[in-house]
């Protein structure tokens, strides 16, 4: 490390060695690149997770497992796909272009940059390592409701202590991010012609470090409920189960809006790049993101409406649930009018994009209808609420990021994908996420419960769609991985811009990326923005 | 590890440091403390031993890392616009820990408000009070319905926590003195306060550990007095090992002073720990109030 | 599947959606609410088609207007970017301000509902419900001003308890009662109600937190333990009504069903005074080890 050379200006110099190159890294790319492997990784164990859920749920009657170890599955795999898959994702696209969106040389704090990535693989051992103990994995849910959580054996510990690693992590990426943003912009570069993935990622990082300390202060007193004799959520020593989740959900709420405001972003990216015309209503974005954060903050009991709260807190919470759908209407509606009279082409990235818009305002329109109380009392712990909330993450998250990764992949790698694979990709992965999903609304309504192991006959035929549904959505994604692959080694190669209707700092750096770029502050150019004019 | 190159680093330039082994030493830091503590929890004391080791890395880390950073300082690598990058970070930093003790704070206002009083029979909670727990009352401090922990009394806000909470002001003053005198350049009368604020915190976490001994002891008030016991030591228990961080980092400070690490103009290592010493004293009074007096 | 029985299916699934049959069981193919046998269920539904009709059309405009920009304005086709269509305040004051009327015209009927919803006055009869892990215990409290002593533990039935268990190798479409399938929607002793009567339920839990639910009576109500909460019902017509546990209590969540027999008030009465004491345990208590299990919370 000693021996770089005495500037590094313009040319390429990467460190040499392994251990150099990517455990004591402070590139911003390098650590990007970690934390998207690492989320892929994470998104494959949670994939194999839920296709052990399927499968049990194939068809009536136990066959493969046991009911705890379903339940350890079901709570596992939530716990992995959000902080294992979802959340590092974004995190690695931050890193990754937020820099180069803004014209900064690296991350403002990059040393604390690497710890953040690096608290993870240990975070997660602590995790998975459960599974293996006595007693097996937590088996409570993702939501970890005492008593019934307290119950579990030698895993409550270490989920408890991997929780708290992890929230580490994310408030050492979200300090990071929030300082890159706010102090490291190129001169010219304010804070009104930022693109919106980095917008939308400053607000992200302001959810995340209000609430992760939440988290961490709910399941510290479960530690301590459990541990060391305190009564927090014990009614006889004058606590409250209920308590936990209103100080959990105080976090859970704005913790799924972390987890799609960022793919806001990317899909506020690419829909204007392939309709060839600015973003329609750029202003009113960046408000909506906004209002759309500040009202999660005050949401939270939406999902306690059957606790046996008093009616008042009911219709509060519920008239402010519904409140969200203003701000989310005005983006949906500003990405269709960005469309409107553009010159579109449907590339791998903006059929992601589409399909993102259509079915995460699918998952949006779910959500409002859990919202009316009355009808939440027959939809609450149901099928229907799995339905929802797969539509606005897999659909949702996962196809934001999906999209993100084809739309600046050229840009890492220097080599334009397969086109045509990646468009199979997106039509297996659309139709069978709707085959694997869309009758978990039936199901739901029917009546089915969610997080059992094992149902009713009448429920047979739509788990066994939605099953298989869920095994051809898993093949797609191991295509996905293939197609990634593929496109990482070689390919056409791509060119400064990548794409006929980019604009911004991004695509004026080479393909790809040096491992240095903007080492000394970028003149801005407002033509050259996606959103130099700020009228719009 | 010696970065050569920024030898040369120019100064209008942001500075991005080249690799460091501190973060992976401190993750495994952490993993060691936490995993240890995970299994001494699950009744393996080997636990501790782990426990410690990692601790005991976790210093080093912090030694070797912040030591790095007063070096690239001392030597000019850091421009205006890194000094604000930490100062951002300290603040955010600062702002995670207000949301941290504000889920504390939110039990504890939720219990009063709300938990309690249904037990209790009032508002939305009669029928529970009917069915399940008869002859109950809502008073506050309690151990709820089953006296969890036995009979306890608590400690009158008017005694020692009143000392305490002049203690902690009267230490916001002492800094804010030290930090005028950092700022004339009078390296003595510097050092002096700064002393003053460390023994300020060094009398408060005294007087905090005599009252802990006393409730055990006399008062039958322990982490397990119910409710009420949850939320006093809880709260209480982790401002003070904020006040225990706070005093190492300002004792770390002091001996940075007496190195003559800082200037009149820059001393932004002075600045951080000052601000996070007033976040202890804001964090304590909202103790005082509603802990204590409330 | 014989192709006349895949044509009845479909022709009730279809069935089921377009006419809004009280189903008081879950059916194969269902793919919509029951709207029950309750006021509550009957608000729960119209509640639900109201939002599910909105958002229907709301979808048809905004996936409507998605669709003729994709077939319209391609590329492909020599659509021309208007680079300058890129604000308009007016529109979007309109797309503001239409949203907030419609949710305003979903909270309306919203609110009134929910609010009959949460009266629990004028009840006529009371009964108690604890969650055990994994069984209910019920207690008829009173009845019409009169103190009842009834009080009994409902569990998961014989037939499916031992179907249910991993490998067993027994098949879950023979558990079967009166043609109907009851896989785990049974058990050994239902709770009986009378209809016409407003039922008030205090309901709680023993050691973790359960959720008693009857979708045909329209509502789902979370059992805390150490806490009581209220829920009431009035059965329009006579029937058996099954549910399940609807919170995450442990590995036997799955298996703790709830079956409520509703009877002309007369034929309840004649139950009441038939069992006018604590019943005898069930055929499954009386069978396995396992009793209702206090764990931790057990001091409550
Ligand atoms: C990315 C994640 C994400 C997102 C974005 C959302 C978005 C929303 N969610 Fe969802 N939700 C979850 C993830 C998410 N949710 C998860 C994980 C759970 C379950 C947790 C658990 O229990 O394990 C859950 C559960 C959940 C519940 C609790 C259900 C229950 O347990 O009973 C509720 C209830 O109100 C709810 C509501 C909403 C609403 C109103 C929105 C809104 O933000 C949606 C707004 C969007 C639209 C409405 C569509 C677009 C708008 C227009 C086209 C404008 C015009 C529209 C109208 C005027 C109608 N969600
Ligand atoms: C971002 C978050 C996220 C994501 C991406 C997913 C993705 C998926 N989820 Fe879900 N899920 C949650 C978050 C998420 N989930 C949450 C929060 C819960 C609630 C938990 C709780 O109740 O506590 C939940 C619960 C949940 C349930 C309900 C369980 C229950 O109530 O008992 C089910 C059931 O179908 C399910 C299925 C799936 C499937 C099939 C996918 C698929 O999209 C996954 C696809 C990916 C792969 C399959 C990986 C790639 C393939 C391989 C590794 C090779 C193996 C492939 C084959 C064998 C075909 N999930
Ligand atoms: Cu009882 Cu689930
Ligand atoms: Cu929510």
């Amino acid at each position: 490390m000693a021996t770089h050379s005495a500037t590094h200006d313009d040319h390429d110099h990467k460190p040499q060695g392994f251990l150099d190159r990517w455990l004591f890294t402070t590139n911003h790319k390098d650590i990007g690149t970690l934390y998207l492997v690492w989320s892929l990784i994470m998104f494959l164990v949670g994939g194999a997770m839920a296709m052990v859920i399927r499968a049990e749920l194939f068809q009536p009657g136990l066959q493969l497992v046991h009911p705890e170890f379903f339940n350890q599955m079901t709570t596992m795999h939530a716990l992995v796909m959000i902080f294992g898959a979802v959340m590092p994702a974004f995190v690695g696209l931050a890193n990754w272009m937020i820099p180069l969106q803004i014209g900064a040389p690296d991350m403002a704090l990059p040393r604390m940059n690497n710890w953040s990535f690096w608290l993870l693989p240990f975070a997660f051992f602590l995790l998975l390592v459960t599974l293996v103990l006595p007693g097996g994995a937590p088996q409570a849910g993702w939501t970890l409701y005492p008593p019934l959580s307290l119950q579990g054996g030698y895993s409550i510990a270490f989920t408890i202590f991997a929780i708290h690693l992890m929230g580490i992590s994310s408030i050492m990426g979200a300090i990071n991010i929030i300082a890159t943003i706010l102090n490291m912009r190129a001169p010219g570069m304010d804070l009104l012609k930022m693109p919106l993935f980095t917008w939308t990622w400053l607000i992200t990082a302001f959810l995340l470090i209000a609430v992760m300390p939440v988290l961490a202060g709910a399941v510290t007193m479960l530690l301590t409920d459990k541990f060391f004799g305190t009564s927090f959520f014990n009614a006889a020593g004058g606590g409250d189960p209920v308590l936990f989740q209103h100080v959990f959900w105080f976090f859970g709420h704005p913790e799924v809006y972390i987890m799609i405001l960022p793919a806001f972003g990317i899909i506020s990216e690419i829909i204007p790049t392939f309709s060839r015309k600015p973003l329609f209503g750029y202003q009113a974005m960046v408000y909506a993101t906004a209002s759309i954060a500040f009202l999660s903050f005050i949401v939270w009991a939406h999902h306690m409406f059957t606790v046996g709260m008093p009616v008042g807190a009911q219709l509060y919470f519920m008239y402010a649930t519904m409140l969200i759908a203003v701000p989310t209407g005005v983006k949906v509606f500003n990405w269709v009018a960005t469309m409107w009279r553009g010159s579109l082409t449907f590339e791998t990235p903006m059929l992601f994009a589409l399909g993102f818009v259509i079915m995460f305002t699918i998952g949006g329109f779910s959500g409002l209808m859990l919202a009316i109380v009355p009808a939440d009392y027959q939809y609450h712990d149901t099928y229907f609420v799995v339905a929802h909330f797969h539509y606005v993450l897999v659909t949702g998250a996962i196809f934001g990021i999906m999209a993100g990764v084809y739309y600046w992949l050229p840009k890492w790698t220097g080599f334009m994908y397969d086109e045509k694979l990646g468009k199979i990709h997106f039509w297996w992965s659309t139709i069978s996420v709707n085959v694997l999903f869309f009758p978990q609304h039936f199901l739901g309504l029917a009546g089915m419960p969610r997080r059992i192991p094992d149902y009713n006959v009448a429920f047979a035929e739509f788990n066994m769609i939605s099953s298989i549904g869920g095994f051809a959505f898993g093949l797609a994604q191991v295509f996905f991985v293939y197609v990634l692959w593929k496109a990482s080694r070689a390919g056409v190669k791509a060119t400064d811009q990548v794409w006929e209707g980019a604009k911004g700092l991004e695509w004026t750096v080479p393909s790809p990326a040096p491992h240095h770029t903007f080492q000394r502050p970028p003149v801005i150019d407002d033509s050259k923005l996606a959103h130099g004019d700020v009228t719009h | 590890m010696a970065h050569a190159h920024t030898e040369t680093h120019d100064p209008t330039l942001y500075y991005v440091p080249h690799g460091t082994r501190w973060p992976i030493v401190g993750s495994v830091a952490l993993f060691s403390l936490v995993g240890g503590a995970a299994l001494w929890l699950n009744g393996w004391a080997g636990g501790t031993v782990a426990s410690l080791v990692g601790f005991v890395l976790l210093l080093v880390m912090l030694w070797g890392w912040f030591g790095d950073v007063i070096r690239e300082s001392i030597r000019g690598f850091y421009n205006r616009q890194v000094d604000v990058s930490f100062r951002m970070g300290m603040i955010w930093f600062i702002f995670s820990e207000v949301m941290f003790f504000g889920a504390f704070f939110g039990a504890l206002f939720y219990a009063r408000a709300l938990q309690v009083p249904w037990l209790g029979g009032e508002g939305h909670g009669a029928l529970t009070n009917e069915f399940l727990w008869p002859g109950f009352s809502a008073v506050w401090p309690t151990n709820g319905p089953a006296n969890i922990g036995g009979a306890f009394e608590t400690i009158p806000a008017w005694g020692l926590p009143l000392v305490n909470t002049l203690l902690l002001l009267s230490s916001g003053v002492t800094i804010t003195i030290a930090h005028h005198a950092l700022r004339a350049g009078q390296r003595g009368s510097l050092l002096f306060w700064l002393a003053a604020t460390i023994l300020l915190g060094l009398v408060f976490l005294c007087i905090q550990l005599y009252e802990y001994h006393h409730a055990y002891t006399d008062l039958g008030l322990t982490l397990g007095s119910g409710i009420y016991g949850s939320t006093f030591f809880m709260l209480t228990g982790f401002h003070g090992l904020h006040v225990l961080l706070g005093m190492i980092m300002l004792t770390v400070i002091w001996f940075r002073c007496a190195k003559g690490h800082f200037t009149k103009e820059n001393h932004f290592g002075f600045e951080a720990v000052a601000w996070y010493w007033h976040f202890v004293d804001v964090v304590w009074l909202g103790l005082f109030l509603f802990v204590y007096v409330m | 599947m014989h192709p006349t029985r895949i044509r009845s299916r479909l022709a009730a699934a279809i069935a089921a959606l377009a006419s809004p049959v009280a189903l008081a069981n879950p059916e194969r193919w269902q793919l919509n609410l029951s709207p029950g046998v309750t006021a509550s269920s009957q608000a729960a539904y119209e509640m639900h088609m109201i939002m599910l009709w909105i958002c229907v059309a709301i979808g048809v405009v905004v996936f409507g207007a998605m669709t003729y920009a994709m077939i319209r304005f391609r590329k492909s086709k020599g659509a021309v970017p208007d680079t300058s269509f890129t604000h308009s305040t007016r529109i979007e004051v309109i797309w503001t301000t239409i949203p907030v009327l419609i949710l305003v015209a979903m909270a309306w009927p919203a609110t009134t509902r929910l609010l009959a919803l949460a009266d629990t006055r004028d009840y006529e009869m009371t009964v108690k419900i604890t969650g055990y892990q994994w069984r209910w215990r019920y207690e008829i409290v009173d009845y019409r001003g009169q103190a009842q002593d009834i009080n009994f533990v409902s569990s998961l039935d014989l037939d499916s308890n031992r179907t249910r268990m991993l490998g067993s190798g027994l098949d879950p479409r023979a558990v079967q009662r009166d043609g109907v399938n009851t896989y785990l929607l049974d058990v050994d002793r239902p709770l009986v109600l009378p209809t016409d009567t407003k039922v008030r339920f205090l309901i709680t839990a023993n050691d973790v937190i359960h959720a008693w639910w009857v979708p045909a009576l329209g509502w789902k109500q979370d059992a805390i333990p150490g806490f009581i909460n209220t829920a009431w019902t009035d059965i329009r017509k006579p029937g058996i009504y099954r549910g399940q546990c609807a919170e995450l209590c442990g590995k036997d969540h799955g298996f703790m069903p709830i079956v409520v027999r509703a009877v002309p008030r007369a034929e309840f009465e004649q139950w009441l005074a038939d069992n006018g004491g604590t019943l005898p345990p069930g055929d499954l208590l009386a069978t396995t080890a396992d009793g209702p299990a206090a764990a931790s919370a057990g001091s409550l």
